[in-house]
């Protein structure tokens, strides 16, 4: 069965109009339910004790006066826990050399980071723990910590794990071309260093799980605020020794994840040990401090960066030396050197050149370890790209959408494969920019800019071409070795009131997946979508899948829904043909109907159907199948990724006296193939964008140099708040992907992956005549004032 | 993290509140609008406190002109002074001041006097007070005493208020005939409070003009009040940059403060004046 999507006026037509979010009334009425508001009889409340030193080796362990606190019941060392849970290893085959030790759920004989668990204490009441906590007394001796990421590999620095050697986790050179040569014959060279702060997600809702193990059934259940229900069962049943089958994990409402919450966390799986070893619930929810110093953080890079271009401006060749430093562990089981990796990938993406080298350089340090967050290493290499090309316009007097112009893929190039080795089905850089510049009045603009400039007002315009990674296969993860499904599925059954329910292997993090499933399902059916019951997140009930990451929802978990309904469409139409004496295909469900698919008569409402189908199958021929479910999967197999593309413009003010930056505009054209729900599209387009303006401007983890964390709360960690936002112009192109019926690719990261690069170059453009320019985020009021010369100390 | 209160008791009136905080044994904490002292205590950095609820005490609360003052009660809340007419007429820096306090819902229950206790060296109104010249009324077991601005801010949340005591209002001069106020700051975001602000007071007499964010406390610039009376605007920048000593923490250097803060009295100026200094 196919679908005339272009047809806007084709019956159940709701894939591609803003369709209600069906839990949203749930949610605005309070009505959600997080993990935190379960209670369950006898449940207890675990707190950790977390290591003040950012590296110590643990000696005693004194919870005598701890456990004399009213309500407390049992407290545990790392050594208690490890004896019921293993320890693992983030390592993926296919990131050749990369290494991490085993880490514990908690801390053994050493922590390695401020923050990181050594003891928990449970009790009855999460007060009366954290009461306990503190009068737990841990003997620490004090290791040298290593902090500064550019000389964690310097002979003098001491190793942090000497079982690994040295202090390097992870190394990839990728080599296309020949560089040198490039650079030699180049016309023009431009070099910069670029730096990215180390950031966390800053969900509202923090990590939060309640895990019961019930012996009589031999059955652990865990309520977790998850983004991968299914990774999480693997990881549950491995560690703590239990059959994969008998390890349940229902994740319901979800407070935001952005990729925080699809991590193995080592306070997380204690609370599981836990509640096997004690047989009861056991809950954990971690406080603001807690998010702050174990939630992953990302995006901490030093990269030294260089492009080549000629007269005409043609981009010859880009060398990217890229570093971050992870923490003391890689994160399991996704691992930490995916961002690394990542701005291997997709430094340069949006352009057509022949010469390219990047390096990523992983370190370990004694801070809170990094993993993937939204928009995993776009940030920087969009920024480094999109940096580079407006310091090689400037250098050359051009014009920065000119030499994007001359430098992107064709429209009409698809499919090609980029100097990084992406493989690219069909992009839209042109049409998309064209957009833009329509969008945008780019000239105008560029009139207002250069009047205001005489009256002393420092405007600036930032351009920033991007590609975003999304519907990743198994050559993510899976290829690696880790059981992390790429594919997902559905199952969709009729109900004998003609309801859909269905049922479904991505997870609602709060994003809207549920509206965009019913929709889908809605059409694939034929009924309205507040016929649609669709039910996510639980491990014994919806079809095994991947969960929500990287961007894949709509385009994997939404193909499958649609192959799904429209299965059951099918099934449905061959119960109805042979109760009305008609050819299956003659019939057509529309809102609910069987219909005459050519006048529209309506034959029969589909409660009629389940009724004769449930209650009077008597009647319907024997040997008739009647299976109203069907179940369908759905993997990519032609690309590794189904890469997106797009455009951002950034229009702002330098205050040159403060050096405060006031956004006053931004816009985003992208083409996420095939839209299903525009006000969902736009709207994880702007909160990505806001994502992206809190990087640029004010987001930033401090350490200091012996690894405490400085600013450990929403006082301090500046997250962008609504007064600092501009209006967001949103616009699209769609070239669908051809893998799937469907053909969605994936909206969630590509406002978050281009912003800060265009506020960067905006910044830089309103700079440029005073002579200054900046490269290290976020871009402060003091960095921009010491960029200018007007700071002296 | 759970906050651990000692217990817990609201006062009728000032007379029982003194009392309460009497019978606390050193651990007594008034809780006003708890703006400050609740996060505190829920980050415990502060436990075991015996709060004393004096917020529902009405004599505490209120505007009024008396004795040629304008008294504001202890217990105002913030977003009533950014709306109350005496506070326009006669103290219009303290309704420029709401304007930059944190957010609706804080300006809905911190109270002025919770703040001026609190003494938090980057909040807005104990500048404002400053600048103005205002008095600190104080109530304690031995009887009412009052406090000079000047003398009433010590060091980083340290006042002049004694164990035991309790701020109950604040007074300030009557706005004289061409008198005018400007409070300007710089914040990362709208409502964070500030890296660095002014306000400057413009009077018959000479210029009064407080820095919050500089340093422990806020700072009466004096060097700097008395080169705006002699007309060297120039020279009470510099002044200012020199008499000021600020923190360095992850959100700004203190060479950046130390130049900010002239570029906000060069502004600030220019505001009061119309002119470009």
């Amino acid at each position: 069965m196919t679908i005339s999507f272009g047809n806007p006026d084709r019956p159940n037509s709701y894939i591609g109009k803003t369709v209600p979010r069906p839990n949203a009334p749930r949610l605005v009425q309070g009505r959600g339910k997080y993990v935190d508001d379960i209670v369950l009889p006898r449940m207890a409340h675990v707190v950790f004790v977390r290591s003040p030193h950012a590296h110590a080796k643990i000696g005693a362990i004194d919870t005598a006066e701890a456990a004399a606190v009213k309500g407390v019941l049992r407290i545990f060392t790392g050594a208690d826990i490890a004896e019921v849970c293993t320890p693992w290893v983030a390592v993926l085959a296919h990131l050749k050399g990369l290494k991490s030790p085993p880490q514990h759920a908690l801390a053994v004989d050493r922590a390695c980071w401020v923050g990181d668990p050594v003891v928990a204490v449970v009790a009855t009441s999460r007060a009366a723990a954290e009461e306990a906590a503190a009068l737990v007394e841990v003997d620490y001796a004090p290791l040298p910590a290593v902090t500064d990421m550019m000389s964690a590999l310097d002979a003098d620095t001491p190793v942090l794990h000497p079982d690994m050697g040295d202090n390097l986790a992870f190394r990839r050179l990728h080599e296309e071309g020949d560089v040198e040569a490039a650079f030699a014959s180049a016309h023009k060279v431009v070099e910069a260093r670029f730096k990215t702060a180390r950031h966390t997600g800053v969900t509202l809702e923090p990590r939060s799980i309640l895990v019961d193990w019930n012996p009589a059934e031999g059955q652990m259940t865990a309520w977790h605020a998850t983004q991968a229900p299914h990774m999480m069962q693997t990881v549950f049943a491995k560690h703590l020794d239990l059959p994969e089958g008998r390890v349940r994990v229902i994740c319901d409402d979800v407070g935001g994840s952005y990729g925080i919450k699809v991590h193995v966390y080592p306070d997380e799986v204690a609370t599981a040990a836990i509640a096997k070893i004690m047989a009861r619930p056991i809950k954990f929810v971690a406080d603001r401090l807690e998010s702050f110093t174990t939630d992953i953080h990302a995006r901490d890079h030093e990269i030294g960066a260089r492009i080549a271009v000629d007269e005409t401006g043609k981009i010859l060749a880009m060398d990217i030396d890229d570093w971050t430093a992870i923490g003391a562990y890689s994160v399991y089981p996704r691992t930490s050197a995916i961002e690394g990796n990542q701005v291997v990938n997709l430094c340069g993406g949006p352009y057509d050149f022949a010469h390219y080298r990047a390096q990523t350089s992983v370190v370990f340090q004694n801070k809170t370890p990094t993993c993937q967050y939204r928009a995993v290493g776009h940030p920087i290499a969009v920024a480094v790209t999109e940096g580079l090309v407006d310091m090689a316009a400037a250098e050359l007097g051009m014009d920065p959408v000119e030499i994007r112009r001359r430098n992107m893929y064709a429209d009409d190039a698809y499919p090609v494969t980029s100097p990084a080795k992406m493989r690219f089905e069909g992009l839209s850089h042109h049409a998309s920019m064209d957009k833009l510049m329509a969008l945008m009045d780019y000239e105008g603009l560029r009139a207002e800019q250069a009047e205001l400039r005489k009256k002393g007002i420092h405007r600036g315009i930032g351009i920033a071409s991007f590609i975003e990674l999304t519907n990743p296969s198994p050559f993510m993860y899976g290829i690696g070795g880790a059981r992390i499904s790429a594919q997902d599925g559905c199952t969709v059954r009729m109900d004998p009131d003609g309801s859909i329910v269905a049922l479904s292997g991505v997870t609602e993090q709060g994003q809207g997946t549920e509206a965009m499933l019913a929709q889908i399902v809605a059409e694939g059916v034929g009924v309205a979508p507040g016929r649609v019951r669709v039910i996510t997140g639980d491990t014994q009930v919806t079809p095994y899948g991947g969960g929500t990451w990287a961007s894949r929802g709509a385009g994997i978990g939404g193909e499958a829904a649609l192959q799904s309904a429209l299965a059951l469409k099918g099934s449905i139409l061959e119960v109805a043909g042979a109760m009305l004496q008609a050819p299956a295909d003659a019939l057509d469900i529309r809102d609910g109907q069987v219909v005459d698919t050519a006048t529209g008569e309506a034959r029969m409402p589909l409660e009629e159907l389940g009724r004769i189908v449930y209650f009077r199958g008597d009647t319907l021929p024997k040997g008739l199948p009647r299976e109203l479910v069907q179940t369908r999967h759905f993997i990519t197999s032609d690309y590794p990724f189904a890469f997106t593309n797009g455009v951002q413009a950034s229009y702002l003010e330098v205050d040159t006296g403060t050096g405060e930056v006031k956004l006053l505009k931004h816009w985003c054209v992208e083409d996420c193939g095939r839209i299903i729900n525009p006000q969902l599209v736009d709207e994880q387009i702007r909160g990505g964008i806001v994502q992206g303006l809190g990087g640029a401007l004010f987001e930033e983890i401090h350490y200091d140099e012996d690894g405490q964390l400085l600013n450990g709360s929403m006082a301090d960690y500046l997250v962008p708040m609504a007064a600092e936002m501009p209006d967001m112009v949103i616009g699209h192109v769609e070239t669908p992907t051809m893998e799937s019926t469907l053909g969605a690719k994936g909206a969630g990261e590509a406002g978050t992956a281009g912003a800060p690069a265009a506020v960067m170059n905006a910044i830089n453009d309103a700079l440029r005549p005073l002579g200054a320019q900046v490269t290290a985020m976020p871009f402060t009021p003091e960095r921009i004032l010491r960029a200018m010369g007007q700071i002296e100390d | 993290m759970k906050a651990l209160a000692g217990g817990y008791a609201r006062a009728r009136d000032v007379t029982h509140a003194l009392d309460l905080l009497a019978q606390a044994d050193g651990m007594g904490r008034v809780l006003a609008g708890g703006q400050s002292l609740i996060a505190a205590m829920n980050m415990r950095l502060s436990t075991g406190d015996m709060l004393v609820d004096i917020s529902r005490i009405a004599d505490l609360r209120g505007v009024a002109v008396e004795d040629g003052c304008l008294r504001i009660g202890a217990l105002t809340r913030h977003a009533d002074i950014g709306t109350d007419p005496l506070v326009a007429t006669h103290a219009p820096l303290l309704v420029q001041a709401v304007h930059h306090i944190a957010h609706a819902a804080i300006r809905n229950r911190g109270t002025i006097g919770g703040s001026l206790a609190h003494a938090d060296p980057a909040a807005e109104f104990p500048a404002c007070v400053l600048a103005l010249g205002g008095t600190i009324h104080l109530q304690g077991p031995e009887g009412v005493r009052q406090v000079a601005a000047e003398d009433f801010f010590v060091d980083v949340f340290e006042t002049a208020i004694e164990e035991g005591e309790i701020l109950t209002a604040i007074t300030l001069p009557l706005l004289e005939a061409g008198e005018r106020h400007v409070l300007i700051e710089t914040a990362r975001r709208s409502g964070d409070y500030a890296l660095a602000g002014l306000c400057v007071v413009k009077r018959a007499a000479g210029h009064r003009v407080t820095a919050f964010s500089v340093g422990p406390r806020p700072v009466l610039a004096m060097a700097a009040m008395e080169r705006l009376d002699a007309g060297d605007t120039a020279g009470a920048v510099d002044a200012l940059r020199a008499e000021i000593d600020p923190p360095s923490d992850t959100q700004a250097s203190a060479a950046y403060r130390r130049h900010l803060a002239g570029v906000l009295l060069t502004r600030a100026l220019h505001d009061l004046t119309g002119e470009t200094a």
